[in-house]
């Protein structure tokens, strides 16, 4: 049976992009996407995806221009991922001992759709590099995208922001702190016993002026509890409201007092839990960038 | 959609004799212990957190 000249390109292009965005969904501790079914659905819709971006090729080549105008339909199906995503997460969060948050679940959202996208382009330019030279260019195009990929997947840690330190829970009167600062009231003493036992604290100091603005965004601290919560476990159940990890600022300083309340107490671990909660991007925020730039402009 | 009274005060329990009810209802106890422990029931039956004023005024407030 004979075959079209660009079959093996494309084969190769599809193959290449769906193996990026296997690559790219790695379960981690956070848990996400969970199970097989879900894994299964980001997995087809990188396999479309990677069929898109390789047939971009043949297409221009061909002359066929109508044939990419179908990319914008691409486009769209793909913004249905981030709401797909979204409203699958924020109904899960109604159900969690400690909530993910809306920012970290539109966080999450945002990088379904992103890495589609970035499956498009590393099929384009994988079919493409194998068409106009040859296969081994091809692959060595294949490795670069994956290394821009995972490059780009890669965001900041919650490390490279702050200094964390453990700081033990203490209560002065009803007022719970940590450091310096003041967690919440809680009234009972039988819970205050509860609390102490139960309890870790963290100051997390930021490192510089954009840290502390980053960190004080509430979506970011409510990211910072449900990563532990979800690693070290969480002492709280349905009607008890008064066992909540709580983080709060330093008005003065920026600084953050994170007070949790996990099932292992290992200070060690939380620190390294702490240390690699993802930066959001929706909460990272560079006020110094523009001051600096306003200042070269006038 | 389900609606949630949040952020009011439920139930005051106190021991000192000059707190008067108002907008919520006030539980007048004799001891402290007495305060500890209907603070502590109401607090799980209210679903709420139990605050303390000082020593003698305690509050459920749901959050």
């Amino acid at each position: 049976m004979g075959h079209n000249e660009f079959l093996y390109p494309i084969i190769f292009g599809v193959v290449t992009g769906t193996i990026i965005r296997i690559l790219m969904l790695k379960t981690d501790y956070r848990q996400y996407p969970p199970h097989l079914h879900g894994r299964i659905i980001h997995l087809a819709l990188g396999f479309i995806a990677a069929g898109l971006g390789t047939i971009m090729v043949p297409s221009i080549l061909k002359e066929e221009y109508t044939a990419i105008t179908f990319l914008t339909l691409a486009a769209s199906q793909f913004r249905d991922v981030r709401n797909m995503e979204r409203t699958t997460l924020q109904q899960l969060d109604t159900f969690e001992l400690v909530g993910r948050g809306n920012t970290y679940i539109e966080g999450i959202a945002v990088a379904f759709e992103g890495r589609n996208y970035l499956v498009i382009l590393s099929s384009f330019f994988t079919t493409g590099f194998y068409i106009v030279f040859n296969i081994w260019a091809g692959l060595i195009c294949a490795i670069v995208c994956f290394f821009i990929c995972r490059k780009l997947m890669a965001g900041n840690r919650l490390k490279d922001l702050v200094d964390i330190e453990y700081s033990a829970p203490r209560f002065e009167g009803p007022g719970l702190y940590v450091g310096d600062i003041y967690i919440m009231n809680i009234g009972l003493p039988d819970r205050q016993k509860e609390i102490l036992e139960n309890g870790m604290g963290f100051i997390l100091k930021p490192k510089n002026f954009n840290a502390s603005i980053t960190i004080a965004n509430l979506g970011q601290r409510q990211a910072i509890l449900y990563d532990v919560s979800v690693a070290l476990g969480v002492y709280r159940d349905s009607g008890t409201p008064a066992l909540v990890p709580l983080a709060k600022r330093n008005l003065k300083t920026g600084t953050l007092g994170v007070f949790i309340l996990p099932q292992t107490k290992d200070i060690d671990k939380a620190i390294q839990i702490l240390a690699n909660v993802p930066a959001l991007e929706n909460a990272i925020r560079i006020p110094s960038k523009t001051l600096s730039q306003e200042r070269q402009e006038s | 959609m389900d609606t949630y009274i949040t952020n009011k005060i439920m139930a005051v329990i106190t021991t000192a004799s000059n707190v008067s009810p108002g907008g919520a209802p006030v539980f007048k106890c004799q001891s402290k212990d007495d305060l500890y422990s209907i603070t502590a029931n109401l607090e799980a039956i209210l679903d709420g957190i139990a605050h303390a004023l000082n020593d003698e005024i305690y509050i459920i407030v749901k959050h």
